[in-house]
């Protein structure tokens, strides 16, 4: 017969997990809808990434390596979709950059298709017309954008108006700052003289 | 250029209003961007990183530089390495005043921290303190991060403040709050249960977005608990209604769709709701209609929705007309030239099929395309639909192509998939023996330990019982291909452990049963196996076994035994093996050696490994011996619990120590040393065997039962647990002859492992339909495959799925009774549309302008086609002759249908010489992109049944 001990539990009376040592694989079962995004580019370089479920820092290098790898090497004319160790990654290429999003395999794969394009068509009018350059240097005002799309791992609002809205009674806030912007430009200037 | 262009772009951020970058920074992002290689980039991260570090530690840094450093950190992190010495400093500076500060603060936490850092203790307090300020954007911020950083302990310390911000002024608060009790919901549904009437009441918020956001909440819930909410179904309906009649603001529109995220939402919220319950089915029937007419098929997002709908109709219980609308939505996913449409057209198609299995006819060709496609993706999803359409007429091409598709891709995931795929495949609808025994070796050759354990005892035990019918000769005859087949595999390098396992049982068991083989040829084998794996234990356990099965069936023959040599040092190398388990095993093979033909059949009678052996556990053989012992003086046994009043509720190794009282806490002094267990030991010197065994437990009554105490009774009780375990179990019937010791039972673990799943057929198992009826005159090749997979005419080997089949033809044949006539009224299209993948479609496309041109082509092909005509005439003759070239499945069918099919399949043949012609056509008019929309699929089925 075969037999294993799968799991050892210490549970206090009150329920309170006191120890836990988990000898079969139970996968801590998340149901964020979106695992996780993740932009790189056409080279392999990250460009922005935001994790729903928990990944260790370890794993979110090997997720990158391998999904750029399969990714990147996809021809132009196939499925926007992969089936990865269990889950889905659905990517686009916009460009020289690539947005993918990681499901779960019973989801609908043309909605997160389309919930991709949203976020590159609020990027698109928040920057005007989008490039990878804007996405390199601010990439924390794309976390920003992302952060009033998705809400752990859910779609929250799906009106390009409202997000644009928040975003820009945010950006007021940096109004006080302008007065350094010509300064800084000069800086700029000259790093790149 | 380049570079001027970023100079532009980031003097118009400057200008903007751009978080004030220094020359450092864009130095940072600029080189990074530059880096040739990952070493490259990781120095310049390294290099970073120890400024950082120093900048940090700086005293009095300014806050703007600060924000500067944090976003740098951030940029750190994202290139995957490791900033957690600047983690403290995220974490200050949510604590800033300053709104900008401490936005970059939360944006930085977030990234940074998961739930179960130890700093998040040390947030809490900020965020509780963020929630109550006057400031939205301060309340938005703190949000954000409540939904990503508030664990199951820390949620009573803002939940109160979270609900209260449910009725919050600003729509985007509102919003949040709803998303942030949503994760709490996941996180511990019971610190929000109280909460959930919250939920329906933001059902009606005024703000759409709030409305939107709330379905998620809503979809969890009501996937737990659907019973409960089977009142919201009207609202649902009545809000999706709203939403394809455009009432939401404009804003919400998605490339001209209305909302189309909400209404997906609803969609899956629906599916669940009305799964399987037809009232609740029946509500949604007119809004669902609506969608398939108002979808825009041609944007992405209209597709979505189509195929949102295709899934929730799968889930309910569906209308004809539903189902109609489903197909035909599916076929045009299916005749699309986007992958990911074809992608979205095979999944529907493989939900739809549980409900009318006759959809995946009119699309088989499509199926194979996609099936042949080199995008891996979709041809995964095609395996998937493949799996979900096996039948026993079918199994043989979709197993054989799943199997060669298996040995192809290397990715360990989908390969254990597919393989334990295949085995339940060929568990469940095996045509023969041999066929399933062929099978089984090339899953466990190509993906042998990927496969679960499981697998190989339902192998092994249905070696042993044959297919279940009392057919002794068949099963011999199963037994001998497997034999045969092993000792052809067994001499290839590098075979998978558990295959090993399989091949040495079966050949112990019955390597020498059928006397084609001699014993010292199998045990040759066998010792090369343990010889060539002698790293893995478990195999060479087996293999051990075996060969002691090997001479005990010679022994008990009455042969002379000759040990070869390589056998003799094999057992010699394993008395004395550090594993316990394998030295055991020797020297129960050694001492079996050693017996005689009468002990020997007592102990390993042969093909015994699935006899039930019915454990005596009471010991009962024993009454009269201990009788005997009590009448010359013995203490009679008081059982434990007599012993010490019913204290000890649990009888454990330990019950020896009976001196010690258990409580129910715990002890915090030491435990004692464990007694040496002495008592076992005397046992051996009344035993013929040398050596103590474990599988000898019969013989401690017959050993120490002259003074029989507590103790030996507990030693019993613990061999009695051991003797359940691996290795099957030892017939105490046996044992009471005393002479002889029990080594273990052939059974090696086989006969324990009924639980299989095995042939009990699941729900899985699909009726057989009449598919075999159509096959349109493409690529010969593509047409042999795609009658294999859809045709059905080869008989089944099981009489039970034959009748589960035929439960439901009658049910189909008055379902296309009415219809049926139709193609005999208007005939003339008929044998070309064969000719075309999409028969379906071009039915009807005569009455559409585009397809004019189609009509002519059509027109001039009938010409061509110089057997339409008779296929016309065999239409109207009578069909009673045809009928006779279809095959047993005949009887399974309706007249009707018999009829149709029967001609069908001649006319086919007919036709057959033109098939380069109609390839040819079918080129062409693909090429001119005709894509024919079928809008009356049963049209084309009924024709042909």
């Amino acid at each position: 017969m075969y037999f294993q001990i799968h799991f050892v539990l210490l549970v206090s009376r009150q329920g309170k997990v006191r120890l836990t040592k988990w000898y079969s694989p139970y996968t801590q079962k998340e149901r964020s809808k979106i695992h996780f995004v993740l932009l790189v580019s056409r080279q392999g370089k990250v460009r922005l990434t935001k994790w729903y479920s928990p990944y260790t820092q370890k794993e979110r290098s090997k997720v990158i390596r391998e999904l750029s790898g399969v990714i990147l090497n996809r021809g132009p004319k196939l499925c926007n979709f992969i089936e990865w160790r269990g889950y889905k990654v659905v990517y686009k290429r916009y460009a020289s950059l690539y947005f993918c999003m990681c499901i779960d395999e019973a989801d609908n794969e043309l909605e997160v298709l389309e919930i991709i394009h949203h976020y590159v068509e609020i990027l698109d009018r928040y920057f005007g017309s989008v490039c990878e350059l804007d996405l390199i240097f601010n990439f924390h005002k794309a976390y920003y954008i992302l952060d009033e799309l998705l809400i752990a791992g859910e779609l929250q609002e799906s009106s390009k108006k409202t997000v644009a809205r928040i975003i820009s009674a945010q950006d007021q806030l940096v109004e006080a700052a302008k007065e350094e912007a010509s300064s800084i430009s000069n800086i700029i200037a000259q790093a790149t003289k | 250029m380049e570079q001027l262009k970023t100079i532009g772009r980031e003097l118009a951020m400057g200008s903007q209003g751009g978080f004030g970058q220094s020359k450092e920074f864009l130095d940072l992002v600029k080189s990074i961007g530059e880096s040739r290689s990952k070493a490259e980039e990781d120095r310049i991260v390294l290099s970073e990183i120890d400024i950082l570090k120093r900048k940090l530690l700086e005293p009095d840094v300014p806050k703007r530089k600060m924000k500067e450093y944090m976003i740098r950190l951030v940029y750190i992190e994202m290139l995957g390495h490791d900033a957690s010495f600047g983690y403290i400093h995220a974490v200050k500076m949510t604590h800033d005043d300053n709104l900008l500060l401490k936005r970059t603060g939360y944006l930085a936490v977030t990234l940074f921290l998961d739930e179960d850092h130890d700093l998040i203790i040390l947030i809490v307090n900020t965020i509780q303190k963020d929630l109550r300020s006057d400031n939205y954007l301060v309340v938005c911020a703190a949000l954000n991060a409540v939904c990503r950083l508030i664990n199951e302990e820390t949620i009573p310390a803002v939940l109160p403040q979270v609900v209260d911000l449910l009725n919050h002024g600003k729509e985007a608060v509102r919003k949040k709050a709803i998303m942030a009790l949503h994760r709490f919901h996941r996180k511990s549904p019971s610190s929000v249960s109280h909460l959930v009437s919250n939920f329906r009441r933001k059902l009606c918020d005024s703000d759409p977005g709030v409305m939107g956001a709330t379905l998620c909440p809503l979809f969890d819930l009501i996937s737990e608990d659907v019973a409960s909410y089977k009142d919201l179904v009207s609202s649902f309906v009545g809000i999706l209604k709203q939403v394809t009649e455009r009432k939401l603001p404009k804003s919400y529109d998605y490339h001209q769709m209305p909302a189309p995220f909400i209404q997906i939402k609803l969609l899956k919220i629906m599916a669940l709701l009305s799964s399987g319950d037809k009232s609740a089915s029946e509500m949604m029937y007119m809004v669902l209609g609506d969608l398939f007419r108002k979808c825009d098929s041609s944007t992405n997002i209209g597709n979505a929705i189509l195929y949102e709908c295709i899934r929730c109709i799968s889930c309910i219980i569906p209308s004809p007309k539903l189902l109609e609308d489903a197909a035909e939505a599916i076929s045009k996913f299916l005749k699309s030239d986007s992958h990911n449409l074809k992608y979205m057209g095979i999944d529907g198609l493989g939900r739809l099929i549980k409900i009318s299995s006759d959809i995946a006819e009119q699309h088989q060709l499509a199926v194979i395309d996609c099936l042949e496609d080199p995008d891996d993706t979709l041809k995964r999803k095609t395996f998937e639909l493949l799996y979900k359409m096996t039948k026993s007429s079918n199994v043989e091409v979709i197993v054989d192509r799943m199997i060669d598709y298996m040995i192809s891709i290397n990715d360990n995931h989908y390969k254990t998939e597919i393989a334990s795929r295949c085995v339940e495949l060929a568990e469940q609808f095996a045509p023969s023996n041999q066929w399933f025994i062929q099978i089984m070796n090339k899953v466990f050759e190509h993906a042998g330990d990927l496969v679960n354990i499981k697998v190989a005892h339902n192998l092994m035990r249905l070696i042993a019982e044959g297919f279940g019918e009392d057919d002794d000769d068949a099963d011999n005859k199963l037994r001998l291909s497997a034999v045969e087949s092993y000792l052809q595999i067994i001499s290839e390098p590098k075979l998978p452990s558990l295959f090993l396992q399989v091949i040495s049982w079966v050949l112990g068991e019955y390597g020498t049963a059928d006397g084609k083989y001699s014993a010292s040829y199998i045990s040759g084998k066998l010792c090369d196996v343990a010889d060539a794996y002698s790293s893995d234990e478990t195999v060479k356990g087996y293999a051990v076994s075996a060969l002691m099965k090997i001479y005990a069936f010679e022994i008990a023959s009455g042969r002379k035994v000759d040990v070869l040599p390589e056998c003799q040092s094999l057992i010699e190398e394993l008395l004395a093996s550090h594993s316990t388990d394998l030295q055991q095993r020797a020297y129960e093979l050694q001492a079996l050696l050693a017996l005689d033909a009468r002990a020997v059949e007592s102990i390993l009678p042969l093909d015994a490994s699935c006899e039930d052996i019915e454990v005596d556990k009471d010991l009962s053989f024993l009454n009269g011996y201990i009788q005997q012992a009590i009448e010359s003086g013995a203490q009679p046994y008081v059982s434990e619990r007599e012993r010490s009043g019913g204290m000890f509720e649990t009888t454990d190794y330990h019950s020896q120590d009976h001196h010690e009282v258990t409580s129910h806490a715990l002890r915090f002094e030491a435990y004692e040393l464990p007694k040496p267990s002495v008592p076992s030991q005397p046992s051996a010197a009344l035993v013929p065997v040398p050596e103590p065994s474990y599988y000898s437990e019969p013989h401690q009554p017959i050993s120490t039962s002259s003074s029989v105490s507590e103790r030996e009774s507990s030693e019993i009780k613990l061999r009695l647990d051991g003797v359940k375990q691996k290795w099957g179990r030892p017939s105490y019937q046996s044992s009471t002859s005393a002479s002889s010791s029990t080594p273990p039972q052939a059974a090696n673990g086989t006969s324990t492992h009924s639980d299989g799943g095995g042939v009990a057929s699941s729900s899985s198992s699909k009726p057989r339909s009449s598919y075999e009826s159509k096959k349109p005159e493409i690529d010969p090749e593509k047409q042999r495959l795609a009658a294999s997979l859809f045709g059905g005419s080869s008989s089944s080997s099981r009489s039970d799925r034959k009748s589960s089949s035929g439960g439901h033809k009658p049910a189909k044949g008055t379902a296309n009774k009415p219809l049926a006539t139709v193609p005999k009224e208007s005939p003339i299209p008929v044998p070309d549309l064969l000719d075309f993948d999409e028969p379906t479609g071009t039915s009807d496309v005569a009455a559409t302008d585009p397809f004019k041109e189609l009509e002519g082509l059509m027109e001039s092909s009938r010409q061509d086609g110089g057997g339409s005509t008779d296929v016309m005439g065999l239409y109207s003759t009578d069909a009673s002759a045809p009928v006779k070239t279809t095959t047993s499945v005949d009887s399974l069918l309706s007249e009707l249908s018999d009829s149709s099919r029967g001609t069908y399949h001649q006319s086919q043949t007919t036709k057959g010489p033109n098939s380069k012609e109609a390839l040819e056509k079918d080129a062409l008019v693909r090429q001119m992109g005709v894509n024919p929309t079928s809008q009356n699929p049963t049209l084309f089925k009924d024709l042909l049944g």
